[in-house]
């Protein structure tokens, strides 16, 4: 069954948070994940490999770049496990 | 005996200490479980262990996990996670001081580097694909990884090292250091060493060269240094980092100095990949290099903190490298085997164990070596057995030892400094 954007945003937010220590909470649909949020690339596609395995959806290297902020990647996670 | 061949910029000094063992957490939690004559060995609980032979080790006291947050634990191999919490408390315990980074360098040795991230990364390979590797997955596994994240953590733009040299890397890291020190590239430098490698395909490579105590049923009795019932080491694991500086930029500063670098000595056998010279004529000229180094001669030597780790052969090789070093003047210093206690923690061990004859010599206190009960007739050295051993009065020099597969011979001379 197709998880809930507010589903996929806590489980995104725990990911980001063990990666990075950011708090949880702080990871908002509208924060950019360099921008606000500080991520590097390295760490980028450490959440792209443990959100595929956590969603269980696959996400082309080529389509990260496209997932600037956090609800982007909230909405791409639900489009690509509906 | 003090050597005036060098002005104060060339004397190196160590103002900083710190270490995770099996013994303990840090510098001081490891030194007095050490006089106590405490092991850290014990059975391993993994559900691989009784695929093996060998089903002991001494982890470290302290998880890193109980240190550092979760993010840093994820990003890092556990030897960089080692390294990290000992150059820490090394570097606080120097009274961080502030350093031109460029004048700041880092030397952090590993024998094997980041061997359980690469075993790890190898199984999520073939067992779910090429896409769940995760990308810090060679920073971490990479032998300089640790020395990588010390020198970011001190901000040393100097220079940053990584020593292989298996069982000696962590006391060449030291000698390195030196180096880099006397040849004007830094001013300060934290150097040690660090491994992580209780896993089943180091402790199976160990077991297939019959290199390990099989003591099992007896895990704090398994290392036992020139006992005529040792059969082999125990893998360990842990970190040793010192702050080294030199003599003019610590009195400069004010900073508490534990003792000198006095001299090194390296030389290699060219004998064997993994059998020490049986006469120790390579392991002996380092130990010479280091006392003549050092302005000495071999009378100035008062404790030696042996490589000693517990295998049948290498025990005895030592002991005639050491004779043949300081010849009549062999009886004259004590020697303590740590590794009875530590298990052997092959590239932190020249660190750790330097930290504990820098201590031995602080303190004026020579460490016990433990499970000694029915001493080697080939072990003509005065062991330092049951209770630690009071040190004289004056001036003293000491030498680590430290020796690996390789043929890899390292000896650091340490001299006690009037502060």
């Amino acid at each position: 069954m197709a998880k809930s954007e507010q589903e996929i945003l806590e489980g995104l937010a725990e990911i980001v948070n063990e990666e990075t220590g950011i708090p949880a909470g702080d990871v908002k649909p509208e924060k950019s994940f360099t921008d606000d949020l500080d991520i590097d690339s390295l760490s980028m596609m450490t959440i792209v490999v443990n959100a595929e395995e956590k969603f269980g959806v696959r996400i082309p290297d080529d389509d990260v770049k496209g997932l600037s902020t956090v609800g982007d990647a909230v909405s791409y996670i639900q489009k690509a496990s509906a | 005996m003090a050597d005036n061949r060098l002005t104060d910029s060339q004397r190196v000094v160590v103002t900083g200490l710190g270490a995770t063992t099996p013994l303990g957490g840090d510098v001081a939690s490891t030194w007095s479980a050490m006089l106590a004559g405490q092991s850290g060995v014990e059975v391993l609980t993994a559900d691989w262990v009784d695929t093996l032979p060998v089903h002991i080790a001494a982890p470290v006291a302290v998880d890193p996990s109980e240190v550092l947050p979760v993010p840093q634990i994820r990003r890092m191999d556990r030897s960089g996670q080692f390294a990290l919490i000992a150059a820490r408390e090394a570097w606080a315990d120097a009274g961080s001081p502030e350093i031109d980074p460029e004048r700041m360098g880092v030397v952090i040795a590993s024998g094997i580097g980041g061997v359980t991230t690469l075993l790890a990364a190898y199984d999520t390979l073939k067992e779910r694909g090429a896409r769940r590797v995760l990308p810090m997955t060679v920073p971490m596994l990479m032998p300089n990884g640790p020395a990588a994240v010390v020198g970011l953590e001190l901000k040393a733009r100097a220079g940053v090292h990584t020593p292989v040299s298996a069982c000696s890397s962590g006391a060449e890291a030291i000698a390195y250091a030196v180096d880099m020190l006397r040849s004007g590239r830094a001013d300060v430098v934290a150097a040690g060493g660090t491994e992580a490698a209780i896993h089943p395909l180091p402790l199976a490579g160990f077991a297939a060269m019959q290199a390990l105590s099989t003591r099992n049923d007896e895990p704090e009795r398994a290392s036992r240094p020139y006992d005529k019932g040792r059969d082999g080491f125990v893998l360990g694991e842990g970190a040793g980092v010192v702050v080294l500086e030199t003599l003019e930029h610590a009195r400069a500063r004010g900073a508490r100095i534990y003792g000198e670098v006095a001299g090194t000595g390296i030389t290699a056998d060219a004998h064997h990949m993994a059998q020490p010279d049986p006469v120790g004529a390579g392991a002996a000229r380092a130990m010479s290099m280091a006392i003549s180094g050092a302005g000495a001669v071999p009378s100035d030597v008062v404790h030696i903190n042996a490589h000693a780790t517990s295998t049948p052969v290498g025990d005895v090789a030592e002991v005639q490298a050491i004779r043949n070093a300081l010849g009549d003047a062999t009886d004259g210093a004590c020697v303590s085997a740590t590794k009875s206690m530590t298990g052997h923690l092959l590239g932190a061990a020249g660190a750790v164990e330097s930290i504990a004859t820098l201590l031995a010599l602080y303190h004026r206190k020579a460490p016990p070596t433990t499970n000694l009960e029915d001493l080697d007739d080939d072990v003509s050295l005065d062991v330092v057995k049951g209770e630690p051993r009071d040190l004289p009065d004056g001036e003293l020099l000491a030498l680590n030892n430290s020796f690996g597969f390789g043929g890899h011979n390292v000896a650091v001379a340490f001299r006690t400094v009037e502060q």
